[in-house]
């Protein structure tokens, strides 16, 4: 089965497993307590740790993701890298100052610290489940492709369960903690695996530049095959690949229906039962519709006769004019079915359409007219993507903030200027990884466009692991030991995030959720016990998400978690920093209010994506869908997000109203409560601003330390 | 990792930069009454201060409302400055798209921007930023204990 495994590629990618292991394990027994976990970096320098910051940070979606979607959808996957770096910006401009100062490590820490309440900090850590099971799946995604990648024939979901059960099986048995070695270490080895074969591949293909310009609509006209392959299928055009507002931004409004405008009489109705209105005030005639038999209502079955009498009455009230060349069209409709008034309703509009008439349906009315009087107005895409764009741009900039594993880093510096200047070397590191990915998306679509027709590591998201074997056909050997530098890569990226955030959320769930909500009254030892099985427990759950998601984009994935992150955390670091009047309700309020609004609005759209795609695998393969698919596959929503692109991309990014909504939620809230603000808030937001030399945080850390 | 209020008070009273405050209304902290102390004669010339000659007081509100304004108003001038670019990219690419695809060294001119030159852009900021926020944090300092005392200042290396 695996007579096809690249034996480089196997020894690159095991050497990182094997190196990040040990290391851990044996950085993990220099460290024991808590706090030499949390203040490792205090004997550390600035380069280090800055190196482990960027190491932690930078997951499969960076290293993976970027470049595939940048393959897949052209100039607006380019926002993600720009907004993952920019993110940082925000983050140091706002909220990681403050937050250092306050010497909360985590953000239930600072939660229970700002509010003094430990109920908050029990409504804080859900979300860093929420945000870090949301967080895990493309990194799943990512281990599972890069698996199937090195042992060919290996179904997804068995790489998936492999690397799922290794991080899990180590973070339990106590390695791959947050060490500052072996986060350093990652970073490096990321930074040298994504930059290696893009300046070996720009120096046999041509450079960056010039790799772009062969996809130069007017540039084009003039490439060889010498220079490019042939796009696919699939891919998209040049024109859209290269502009802004391309397939990712504009996807939602090119599945909207087309509009029609008819300058006719518009038949508008407003009752209860507008179809059956719609159907006499048009003289419509319909076949078999009445036949004998029954209709069924939701409440009462009604015969022929009265439904008759229904239209009849119904008709009385009627007092709108209708489109002349409508009436006498016959139409055809089957009720031998029509359980409900919906359901007669479908039938209805299928029927119409069938016989050429625009039917234009909402809750409370309806406009009908011949298709062959109205003309076609298309859905304009650029300004929903417009607005795709900025709530993207939200998302992506405030979620940095909220990433349950990226905070804590922070706190490895030893003081203020330090920890600026690690901030500015983190931007500095991460911003030169960025610029390479997009290389390499690049690259791919102009030398390995087959990409753009499968799925999985056949599909763009295996691009940065594939695309270095190009080279084996001038150069041999050299493009399998560049391919497993990037397997490698991957590796070090998926692990270091994945065990970051396993870390995380055991944490938050053997210490707060068990510790403090299920058993007040355990030990430190019952609690260390229940650690290693709240990590199984999570690693099974992440293994489970993480099976499901091969069809979706892993940067998509990760955009999604920064969005609720961005709808949740951020509001609440960002009002707690700088607005004194905030109380423990208002900051909930909020909290919960736009992160589970944010939340639910992407998993809607999600669902979508997950029934679409499982029907076209179906397809693909060839066998017939199953019996509890066919009976979802009503309720996929596709049809309404066609008629609704507005409401599908808030939908699918809801940054843009979450987070607006969760600060006005906040505000409105604590105003209302405003006799419950924190009696000592002047001396909190004292230790939030004042510079540490005024003595404030000094002390909160020597009591801090002396109480460990 | 609690704060309480009581651990709250303990620091401050043993805060080495508070000055005791002799008048009894201490619930009232809104109208704390300042102590006047000498100060060093030429003391202004190096650290950001009104000239009204009177101490500071770092657990007072106007102390708080000034040290927050500042430090919101630096970062609001520098996010302001990030946000005007970055919100302003699309809205380039939305009005003006011929523009913005005119070839620049084989990119296209808004591919260039964002996928090269906006990370650059970002560290200036950030340079800026840090830069200025130790220099804020600095005269802060130097202000609490210029007004404190004078001479030599107990802060000094810390």
């Amino acid at each position: 089965m695996f007579a096809a495994v690249d034996p480089f590629i196997l020894a690159f990618s095991a050497i990182t497993v094997l190196a990040t292991v040990a290391m851990g394990f044996w950085a993990a027994r220099k460290s024991r307590s808590a706090s030499d976990f949390f203040v490792a970096g205090r004997g550390v320098s600035v380069g280090w740790n800055a190196s482990a910051i960027s190491g932690e940070y930078l997951s499969a979606a960076s290293f993976m993701g970027v470049a595939g979607m940048v393959m897949s959808s052209g100039y607006d996957a380019l926002w993600y890298p720009v907004c993952y770096a920019c993110g940082y910006l925000f983050l140091l401009l706002f909220i990681a100052g403050p937050l250092r100062r306050f010497g909360a490590y985590t953000i239930p820490d600072f939660a229970e610290g700002r509010y003094d309440s430990p109920l908050f900090r029990k409504i804080a850590v859900i979300f860093v489940l929420f945000i870090g099971f949301f967080y895990t799946m493309p990194q799943m995604k990512g281990a599972g492709t890069t698996l199937a990648y090195i042992f060919p024939g290996l179904p997804y979901w068995a790489g998936v369960v492999l690397v799922g059960a290794v991080i899990t099986l180590n973070v339990a048995l106590g390695g791959m903690k947050g060490i500052t070695l072996v986060q350093a270490f990652q970073y490096w080895a990321k930074m040298f695996a994504i930059s290696a074969p893009v300046f070996i591949l720009m120096l046999v293909y041509g450079h960056y530049g010039h790799q772009l310009e062969l996809n130069r609509p007017s540039g084009a006209a003039g490439t060889t095959p010498s220079e490019r392959l042939p796009l696919t299928a699939k891919a998209p055009a040049d024109a859209i690949w290269i502009n802004p507002f391309g397939p990712l931004t504009t996807k939602a409004a090119k599945a909207a229906k087309p509009g029609y405008r008819y300058s006719g009489p518009l038949i508008t109705f407003d009752n209860h039962h507008p179809f059956l209105s719609f159907l006499v005030s048009t003289s419509l005639k319909i076949s078999r519709a009445l036949t004998p038999g029954t209709v069924g209502w939701p409440s009462n079955q009604l015969s022929a006769a009265s439904l008759v009498g229904e239209i009849e009455a119904i008709n009385k009230l009627s007092r709108h004019a209708y489109a002349p060349s409508l009436t006498n069209i016959s139409v055809f409709v089957d009720c031998s079915e029509c359980s409900s008034y919906s359901a007669f309703n479908r039938q209805m509009v299928r029927a119409l359409e069938q016989a050429g008439i625009v039917v234009q349906m909402d809750a409370v009315s309806i406009t009908a007219f011949p298709k062959t009087e109205a003309t076609l107005v298309p859905v304009d895409p650029r300004p929903y993507a417009l607005l795709y764009t900025y709530s993207l741009i939200i998302a992506l900039v405030c979620g940095t903030a909220g990433l349950p594993h990226i905070l804590v880093r922070f706190y490895t510096n030893p003081d203020g200027v330090s920890a600026k200047r690690t901030t500015m070397w983190v931007m500095i590191l991460i911003g030169i990884f960025y610029v390479f990915p997009p290389v390499l998306g690049v690259l791919g679509r102009n030398w390995m466009p087959s990409l753009y027709e499968g799925a999985g590591v056949n599909g763009t998201d295996g691009i940065v692991l594939k695309l270095p074997t190009i080279l084996k056909e001038r150069y041999g050997v050299l493009g399998s030991i560049l391919s497993g530098i990037t397997c490698a890569g991957a590796f070090a990226a998926f692990m270091s995030t994945f065990s970051g955030l396993l870390v995380s959320m055991t944490g938050a769930l053997a210490h707060d959720v068990y510790g403090r909500i299920l058993r007040p009254q355990s030990t430190a030892g019952e609690r260390m016990h229940m650690f290693k099985w709240c990590a199984v427990a999570i690693g099974l759950i992440a293994v489970l998400l993480g099976t499901l998601v091969e069809n979706f984009e892993i940067n998509f994935m990760v955009g999604q978690a920064f969005a609720i992150a961005a709808a949740s955390y951020f509001p609440l670091l960002f009002m707690s920093v700088w607005w004194r009047g905030m109380t423990t309700r208002g900051a909930a309020t909020g909290m919960l209010g736009g992160g589970l609004l944010a939340m639910l609005a992407i998993s809607l759209t999600s669902w979508t994506t997950f029934i679409t795609a499982q029907a076209a695998k179906f397809k693909s393969i060839g066998r017939p869908e199953p019996e509890w698919f066919t009976s979802l596959k009503p309720y996929s929503l596709a049809e309404f997000w066609s008629l609704h692109p507005l409401l599908r991309i808030l939908s699918e990014q809801p940054a843009i109203w979450a987070v607006p909504l969760a600060i006005l939620l906040m505000v409105v809230i604590s105003k209302w409560t405003a006799r419950t603000v924190p009696a000592d808030i002047r001396m909190k937001m004292l230790v939030l601003h004042a510079p540490e030399q005024l003595g404030l945080k000094q002390e909160y850390i020597r009591e801090h330390d002396t109480s460990h | 990792m609690q704060f309480t209020q009581s651990q709250f008070s303990q620091r401050k009273a043993r805060d080495p930069v508070s000055v005791p405050k002799p008048q009894p209304n201490h619930e009232n902290h809104r109208n704390r009454q300042r102590k006047i102390v000498d100060l060093a004669p030429n003391w202004q010339d190096f650290v950001m201060q009104p000239p009204n000659q009177t101490p500071i007081d770092i657990h007072s509100e106007e102390f708080l409302a000034r040290l927050q304004s500042r430090q919101l108003r630096l970062s609001i001038a520098c996010a302001s400055t990030f946000l005007t670019a970055l919100l302003a990219l699309p809205l380039l690419n939305y009005a003006f798209p011929e523009a913005m695809s005119s070839p620049t060294g084989g990119f296209t001119l808004t591919w260039l921007i964002l996928g090269v030159l906006f990370f650059p852009f970002v560290w200036v900021i950030a340079w800026i930023f840090i830069r200025k926020s130790i220099a804020l944090e600095n005269a802060e300092v130097a202000e609490v204990a210029a007004s404190a005392s004078p001479s030599p200042s107990p802060y000094k290396g810390r």
